[in-house]
């Protein structure tokens, strides 16, 4: 079964200070949708209200085609920024505890705690208290928790903070495997170079306001003007001078330039080859960091 | 899965957790010696009845008198008997008594003939039992309500603490959280009196103490009920302070009034407990009904429909308070910031549906 998770026109404030304004995006099912903003834009309480630990104040999340309901999100993974689980229990007991208030049976919620600290590494220390275990094993412990029952949507508050390379590329393939099993999964970073490598769909948020969303390809187009990238054999500084260009970068042989929106490239390329010899020339994507770089300010 | 299956598994883990807990086990363990030194002990250590030296013609009264008689050849011996530590004392001719350093009471009594005496009420409860069970009830109530409240403000802190709460109440209902805690406190609790009480029986039945029992069962049958119902009214206070604190660190602030909840009543049975006018009304009020009302029973002083009545009104309370109680915790459950004040936690609740 694949649905789509859908925020729409949430608005959530504490006391006075509104961190929610009309918080509309959608988490498209099989697809790994970043979600990302500065400290304090609103990602948290999003991620909590998506969850029912906080509710709107207006506004509606909806799962598929009907308003999202507890029974629907016992079906939820969810990994909260705030890390923690009982210190004084064991990975195994607790996890396998977190799978039967999810819904599990015994037998099914040990079998998936078993699969599941296999996977991520910790089967040998499975049945030390968790207080024993280091941060990055804690960590593991924390996705295990976020997974045992197999969720059918993932929601995962800064799940790389905190995690040693390899704890990351666990979560990787992990998330990878679930959204291509079909569930949608949202999740938040600032770490835009992490969100770019991982993430098909983007939601940027600022100030509590969503600001761009969709995928990274449709955003890239729309939020950015075409950029180029021109390597000639002598002085590129003549490109500064030809209509239309906005200079970005110039490095002597090499020119990093703007073009406005829908304008053509080739009279460029045609007026270095008029100069010489042209060793390259081609255009270039905006990095995440620009993009929400100008779609925040 | 519904609430009631939801707060089973939350009482599962809280006793699973406790009874691995070193400090649980080994006051448990504290109490139980206490309870089998209490009731075994003191008869023991009175000593069986006295040893008296005495001559063949006059063993028979003493004997009748249930002494521990040991017959000699004549006053001489009877007297090197005593000098000897053989026995506590000896009768000689004269009739005369012979002891070392302390008058034996009981053989005295042996051989002086008292008035009859005729006792007008004689179901009374012998004074210094009647001094002591008050405190027995007062304080087993205390110290269990204490205990394990503060084991369930403690838990809800941790849960506060290490932030596994948000994952909670995204799984079940805030309500399953503080049920399944309260019903959790309320099994260990009543299964440790229940352990101690039986540890107690039988410390009764071995030290012969046994005629005492048949005179607190009926106390005690009714303390069961009283002791449930004022335990649930505590636990969801307790919760709810719990749930207003952020670190364990700020418990003793957030604590103090249900402290007072608990210690007030505690000494007013205490000290009140031959006030007939003071016990009637701390029998109904429900913070001291629960050792107020039993003990007007032990005592005969409570009529036969007052404890229903007491119990009917203990009821609506832990019903209000749980009510009450369950509306601070889910309004303060996921402030992390600091602590919240009760105020806050009444009117801003999450309504999470």
């Amino acid at each position: 079964m694949t649905r789509t998770l859908r925020l729409d026109g949430v608005d959530r404030s504490f006391g006075d200070r509104q961190v929610l304004k009309n918080v509309s995006f959608e988490v498209a099912a099989g697809r790994m949708t970043g979600f990302v903003g500065a400290n304090g834009a609103g990602k948290t309480t999003t991620m909590r209200i998506i969850l029912g630990v906080l509710s709107p104040d207006a506004g509606e999340v909806r799962w598929g085609d009907t308003l999202l309901t507890r029974q629907d999100r016992r079906r939820f993974g969810y990994m909260p920024e705030e890390r923690g689980l009982y210190p004084k229990m064991t990975t195994r007991e607790q996890v396998t505890y977190l799978g039967r208030l999810h819904g599990m049976d015994a037998p099914a919620a040990r079998r998936a705690t078993d699969t599941l600290l296999e996977r991520v590494g910790l089967g040998e220390r499975g049945d030390d208290l968790l207080e024993t275990l280091s941060l990055g094993n804690q960590q593991r412990a924390q996705i295990a928790a976020a997974l045992v029952h197999d969720p059918e949507v993932l929601v995962l508050d800064e799940p790389f903070s905190g995690l040693d390379p390899l704890a990351v590329d666990t979560v990787v393939t992990v998330l990878r495997e679930r959204a291509s099993a079909g569930a949608p999964v949202l999740f938040s970073s600032h770490q835009l170079d992490v969100v770019e490598r991982l993430c098909d769909d983007l939601v940027i948020i600022a100030d509590g306001a969503i600001r761009a969303a969709g995928s990274r390809q449709q955003l890239r187009d729309s939020y950015t003007a075409p950029r180029y990238e021109l390597v000639v054999a002598g002085d590129a500084g003549w490109v500064r001078d030809h209509p239309g260009v906005t200079l970005v970068e110039l490095d002597g042989a090499r020119v990093v330039f703007d073009l406005p929106a829908g304008a053509d490239e080739q009279p460029v390329l045609q007026a270095a080859l008029a100069r010489g010899p042209v060793r390259a020339f081609r255009p270039v994507s905006p990095s995440l960091t620009e993009i929400f770089r100008e779609v925040t300010q | 899965m519904n609430i009631t299956q939801a707060t089973r598994l939350v009482a599962e883990r809280e006793i699973r957790v406790k009874i691995r807990d070193r400090t649980f086990l080994f006051g448990t363990l504290f109490f139980l010696l206490v309870a089998a030194a209490g009731t075994i002990l003191p008869p023991l250590l009175s000593g069986g009845p006295d040893t008296v030296a005495v001559t063949q013609e006059a063993a028979g009264p003493l004997r009748d008198a249930g002494l521990d008689v040991r017959v000699v050849a004549d006053d001489r011996a009877a007297e090197q008997a005593v000098r000897d530590g053989d026995v506590d004392a000896a009768v000689v001719s004269g009739p005369k008594v012979l002891a070392m350093d302390e008058s034996p009471t009981d053989v005295v009594q042996a051989l002086s003939s008292s008035p009859p005496v005729q006792l007008l009420d004689p179901d009374a409860v012998d004074p210094v039992v009647a001094f002591l069970v008050p405190f027995v009830f007062a304080f087993v109530f205390f110290i269990t309500s204490q205990t394990f409240g503060l084991q369930i403000a403690q838990s809800v802190i941790e849960e506060k603490q290490t932030r596994i709460v948000e994952i909670l109440v995204a799984a079940v209902p805030v309500r399953a959280l503080l049920a399944g805690k309260v019903v959790a406190g309320a099994i260990l609790a009543f299964a440790q009196i229940a352990l101690i009480a039986v540890v107690a029986v039988v410390g009764m039945q071995i030290g012969d103490s046994g005629g005492l029992l048949t005179l607190l069962a009926p106390a005690i049958g009714w303390f069961v009920p009283f002791f449930l119902l004022g335990f649930v009214l505590l636990a969801a206070m307790w919760a709810a302070a719990g749930a207003l604190a952020n670190r364990q660190e700020d418990i003793a602030a957030v604590s103090t009034p249900v402290q007072l909840a608990v210690m007030l009543p505690f000494f007013a049975v205490i000290f009140l407990n031959d006030n007939d006018t003071a016990m009637r009304v701390l029998s109904y009020v429900p913070f001291s009904s629960p050792t107020a009302m039993p003990l007007r029973l032990f005592n005969g002083d409570a009529a036969g429909w007052e404890p229903f009545v007491s119990l009917a009104i203990l009821l609506l309370a832990a019903g209000a308070f749980l009510v009450a109680g369950a509306r601070v915790y889910e309004g303060s459950l996921l402030r992390t910031n600091g602590r919240t004040s009760l105020r806050t936690a009444w009117r801003e609740r999450e309504t999470i549906g």
